[in-house]
């Protein structure tokens, strides 16, 4: 058993609608997979089918060995969340807050260590409900990981997060990376899934549509790129699928530098447009 | 070696500290919880003077008995219930239904905390009603004990019952409302501002099914003198009714709240 999730034929109806309308998904242990798709694509139905909030209607569901839907105490032992929405006690610090949450926990990380991690070091003493929105995120993060999970779910984890806030995250994730955490993370930022994901799921309308490394997705690697330059006429452009060989009869051309010369593939949000668009 | 798992009790520990932090914290809401009782007190103190006819009793010793019985059914029942369907609306029992907390350890902390208010309060009441409105603490044993089991079954009768209804409330923003309507009808006919052998017989025999009726009449049989019993419905305190009232609506909380309580909204 190597393998830290695997769906098999996951269906989940509400009422006559099919939320999620067969998915196969595995996951090995150590990787880190997006989830991405459009709003009711059915991206937060399979994560918390995974996560033992949500039972489903047929399907096989395996995560760290376990059915979640029977999952006991050791199992959530193991598995850290972070839910899209979920409240605090407002009146309690930073600081009690991850403390708290870390003493359910066998041997939880440091509670300073996880606060320095999110960045909320200069907030430990204040109250959660005085938090701001990108804040309190971060709070949601700190208490996901506080019990050294072997595999953590993160839901639109960087809503509201500014720049900065959002690199700090992804450096965090990549430390968890290192540690050999296996992370699923559903995502609306098409950056954040390149930036953080070893594979790629697109889920529209209840069902996986393509998964791959992101660099690759959808064909993107041998997808047609854009060349552009300019000349004495104005700026010129190029859909090709040999831009090497267009850029080396330019060289030629030209005799040296292509003035205002870009090859651009195309970006994982065109790919992933181009998808959505293609299903609707 | 792996570290044992954190139990049950110290968790529940846990919780309650993390509960009563986050009530004394919150300055309204604690205002709310100890200073309400307080403030009606002094109020109907204040606004109805006097005795009780043919008992020898002041109407102010009958109000201290009968808040001290449903302060606690206040902070048991219609606080416990509030708590909980807000707590869920905001997704905090989804987040604790996620991490490896045993679930009686939330139940165990909310229990602590209704505990502890409720003691907070009975001595603040019992304190005023010394000092200012002429309560004499009972001396015989009988009394004390009476005293004790009234406060542990009707906190744990509305204890049950608040988690109850916090499971069943749909929408926490409603809840103010849903619970204190037939709390606060409940208080009228209960004998807590009004004595009952001023309402209809039938409203009596309503509010006899109720636990508040049996809570502040026991809280009266141990702080009034004998003489107000022939105010009570039957001309008696009627204990060992009370009793199987209170004990009754345990067993039935119990089974409700099982079944009805609910970790997230969907």
């Amino acid at each position: 058993m190597t393998d830290a999730i695997s769906l098999r034929g996951v269906h989940k109806r509400y009422g006559n609608f099919a939320a999620v309308d067969g998915v196969d998904l595995t996951v090995a242990l150590g990787e880190i997979v997006a989830v991405l798709g459009p709003n009711g694509a059915g991206k937060t139905t399979t994560v918390e089918v995974c996560e033992g909030y949500r039972t489903r209607d047929a399907g096989e569901v395996n995560v760290l060995g376990f059915d979640p839907a029977t999952a006991d105490s050791a199992w959530r032992e193991r598995v850290g969340i972070v839910l899209q929405t979920s409240g605090f006690t407002d009146e309690l610090s930073v600081r009690e807050t991850v403390a708290h949450f870390g003493s359910m926990y066998r041997s939880p990380r440091d509670t300073d260590e996880v606060i320095a991690a999110v960045g909320l070091t200069d907030k430990a003493g204040a109250r959660a409900g005085s938090l701001s929105g990108g804040q309190q995120r971060r709070l949601d993060v700190a208490v996901g990981v506080v019990g050294r999970p072997e595999l953590l779910f993160l839901d639109e984890p960087t809503t509201g997060f500014d720049p900065e806030a959002r690199r700090h995250f992804w450096g965090l994730i990549h430390s968890l990376r290192r540690e050999g955490t296996t992370i699923v993370l559903t995502t609306h930022y098409l950056e954040e899934a390149e930036a953080l994901a070893d594979r790629v799921a697109v889920m529209v309308s209840g069902k996986i549509k393509a998964i791959g490394p992101p660099a690759t997705l959808g064909g993107r690697a041998e997808a047609a790129a854009m060349v552009r330059w300019a000349d004495d006429d104005g700026p010129h452009e190029l859909r090709t699928t040999e831009p090497t060989k267009v850029v080396a009869e330019l060289a030629a051309l030209f005799n040296g530098e292509v003035p205002e010369l870009t090859v651009a593939r195309p970006t994982l949000e065109d790919i992933y447009l181009q998808m959505i668009a293609m299903e609707r | 070696m792996q570290p044992s798992a954190p139990t049950s009790l110290q968790l529940g520990y846990g919780r309650t500290v993390v509960e009563m932090k986050n009530l004394i914290r919150n300055r309204q809401y604690f205002g709310f919880t100890v200073l309400f009782p307080v403030m009606m007190l002094l109020l109907f103190a204040s606004i109805f003077t006097g005795t009780i006819d043919g008992t020898g009793v002041q109407v102010s010793q009958v109000y201290v008995a009968g808040i001290i019985g449903s302060s606690l059914m206040s902070t048991a029942f219609v606080g416990l219930a509030i708590g909980i369907a807000t707590e869920r609306d905001a997704g905090l029992l989804k987040r604790l239904a996620g991490t490896p907390m045993p679930k009686a350890a939330y139940f165990i902390g909310k229990i602590g905390m209704v505990l502890i208010v409720s003691v907070i309060q009975t001595t603040v009441m019992l304190v005023l009603g010394v000092s200012l409105f002429g309560v004499s603490l009972p001396r015989s044993f009988d009394a004390w004990s009476t005293f004790g089991w009234v406060f542990l079954l009707g906190v744990t009768a509305s204890t049950l019952l608040g988690i109850s209804a916090g499971g069943l409330i749909r929408d926490a923003k409603s809840a103010a409302a849903v619970m204190n309507l037939p709390f606060v009808a409940l208080q009228f006919i209960s004998g807590v501002w009004i004595t009952v052998d001023q309402l209809p017989s039938w409203l009596v025999k309503v509010s006899q099914v109720f636990p508040l009726h049996w809570i502040s009449r026991g809280m009266r049989s141990v702080f009034l003198p004998d003489s107000f019993k022939v105010v009570e419905s039957g001309g008696s305190w009627q204990l060992g009714t009370a009793a199987i009232v209170l004990a009754v609506w345990c067993v039935a909380g119990f089974f409700v709240c099982v079944r009805s309580f609910r970790w997230t909204r969907g």
